[in-house]
């Protein structure tokens, strides 16, 4: 048995850490989505034009160059952020006036904005793939299992990991995170506390688009930059918070984690099955548990 | 006794949901200081006051002050800026949150004299929960959660919507006891309260809706002086 488990490992180990890579930058993405359904109950489609915008900042920064340095990447991430932040902000006021309209309505408005994001992208950097290096300094590979790995997955598994620690005791050890989870569950109460949310949930908006533009950078030299990965971005992401919970934070990490594997792993395993895998696992879910891994059946009307 | 309280006053105050009118023509004054309980049957309006007050419920027409400010069009976080506090009915906290948070985000600048020792020390049985859910407590538990979660805000004028419901006699007697200590405190309350004889042992004086309006008012010794006047009013045997 433990020599199964022995060599499951040493064949499959590099897949794994591929699949805890995609994981963790799916953790990165897929907060915000959840978040933002959990404390507006808006479901966010524009979730996924704001990682490509994030992807495109690192595209023009490269600018005709082969890689950026360490310190501009960082740079770039940077920037992401603060786009994605201020790109949150404004859909947050945008999504506002349907915020109460049901989510078809809101569905629609933000899918627009996606369509016209990505629509913008497309006329200003052509629609073919970009690919992004990994920075100079972290495009080595390093060997693992006896096999040769790149080094940047590495680095992405520890600044997501950090990213999605950060994330995690902001929301349930600090003040202002007992506040969004209040909001998740009874934003009205929350108000009666003299908290004015709609401000903590533009926060929130603000946040998880700054999250993913961030993401945008640093999965760019795993998943490069073109007209549509926001849409495949996006659909993982909802895929993520549906099996995770809407609205549960370690409910997305595990959600996150658990695609991360199947992305990888289960693609590995199972080739001939690899498109049915990710929407098989959420069937299953949703059939087994509709309201998530780590859902409360009524944490949202 | 002390300056906290503020006077409530509600005047011709209209209010509903939807398009209905719940509230039609709602005139109530709680002076400064004072314990007030609202009576009246099931379903003539009292929970939709005390929502139209904190801001719950929009008024369609109307006022509401709190003491000399115009809290009528304000939203709900800024009402209870400025001191309307609210122990909703259901209790309503935070599930996901352990006691120690759901206290915690309450308390701020505006707590005023009050701070989480001292509401630990006003109930000792929070301090022994505080790292439990709010759904892993008691209905008791709950209702002092949220009893300590409201006097967090540092209210002037606190409503407290039928704190005994579900409650065992006991402890009902506990969470009055503690409204009492309140009310000497000299904060303004508004109490909902299907419980009559609670309702009595702290009241100053007794109000009843009917329909959605008030229909009776007097001191609580009046009201209970009069004992085929108060079955009528109610409605109770």
């Amino acid at each position: 048995m433990t020599a199964l488990t022995a060599n499951f490992i040493t064949d499959n180990g590099v897949t794994m850490i591929d699949g805890l890579a995609t994981g963790v930058l799916l953790f990165v993405i897929a907060l915000g989505l959840s978040l933002v359904f959990g404390v507006m109950d808006v479901l966010n489609l524009a979730h996924g034009a704001i990682y490509l915008l994030g992807a495109y900042v690192a595209v023009a920064l490269l600018g005709g160059g082969t890689k950026m340095t360490l310190l501009a990447f960082g740079g770039a991430v940077l920037l992401a952020a603060i786009i994605g932040g201020f790109s949150g902000w404004g859909l947050s006021a945008m999504v506002r006036p349907v915020a109460h309209r049901g989510h078809l309505d809101q569905a629609l408005l933000t899918l627009g904005i996606a369509l016209v994001v990505s629509d913008l992208v497309a006329m200003k950097f052509g629609n073919d793939v970009r690919s992004i290096p990994a920075p100079a300094g972290l495009d080595g590979s390093a060997t693992i299992f006896g096999q040769s790995y790149p080094v940047y997955r590495l680095v992405v598994i520890v600044v997501g990991g950090l990213l999605a620690v950060g994330a995690l005791y902001v929301i349930e050890r600090t003040r202002v995170g007992s506040l969004v989870r209040a909001s998740v569950v009874d934003p009205q109460m929350v108000s009666a506390l003299g908290v004015d949310t709609k401000r903590l949930v533009t926060g929130v908006f603000a946040a998880g688009a700054a999250l993913a533009a961030a993401g945008g950078v640093i999965g760019g030299p795993i998943l490069s930059a073109y007209p549509g990965l926001d849409n495949r971005v996006l659909l993982l992401g909802l895929v993520v918070v549906v099996i995770g919970g809407l609205g549960s934070v370690s409910g997305a990490l595990v959600g996150a984690l658990v695609i991360g594997q199947i992305e990888t792993l289960g693609v590995s395993l199972l080739p001939d099955h690899a498109s049915f895998l990710v929407f098989g696992a959420m069937g299953l879910v949703l059939l087994l548990r509709p309201q998530g891994l780590l859902g409360k059946k009524e944490a949202t009307a | 006794m002390s300056a906290i309280g503020a006077d409530l006053k509600i005047a011709g105050v209209e209010a509903g949901y939807g398009g209905s009118t719940v509230l039609t023509g709602v005139d109530l004054h709680v002076g400064a200081g004072e314990t007030v309980t609202l009576l009246g049957r099931n379903g003539v309006g009292k929970t939709t006051l005390m929502s139209t007050v904190m801001g719950f419920i929009n008024t369609q027409s109307g006022s509401i002050h709190v003491g000399d400010e115009d809290i009528t069009g304000l939203p709900t976080h800024a009402r209870a800026r400025a001191g309307v506090a609210i122990v909703p009915q259901g209790r309503r906290v935070f599930a996901p949150l352990t006691v120690h948070n759901n206290l915690r985000i309450a308390e701020g600048k505006h707590s005023g004299e009050w701070s989480l020792e001292r509401i630990y020390e006003l109930m000792p049985r929070l301090r022994e929960r505080r790292t439990n859910r709010g759904d892993q407590l008691s209905g008791g538990e709950q209702q002092m959660l949220a009893i300590g979660r409201a006097l967090l805000l540092g209210p002037r004028v606190l409503l407290l919507d039928e704190p005994s419901d579900g409650l065992a006699p006991a402890i009902v007697q506990q969470v009055m006891g503690i409204v009492r200590e309140l009310a000497q405190e000299g904060i303004t309350v508004l109490l909902v309260e299907q419980d009559l004889r609670a309702a009595f042992s702290v009241a100053d004086r007794v109000v009843v809706m009917e329909k959605g309006r008030i229909v009776h008012e007097s001191t609580t010794e009046e009201f209970r002086s009069d004992a085929p006047r108060a079955r009528r009013l109610l409605g109770v045997g």
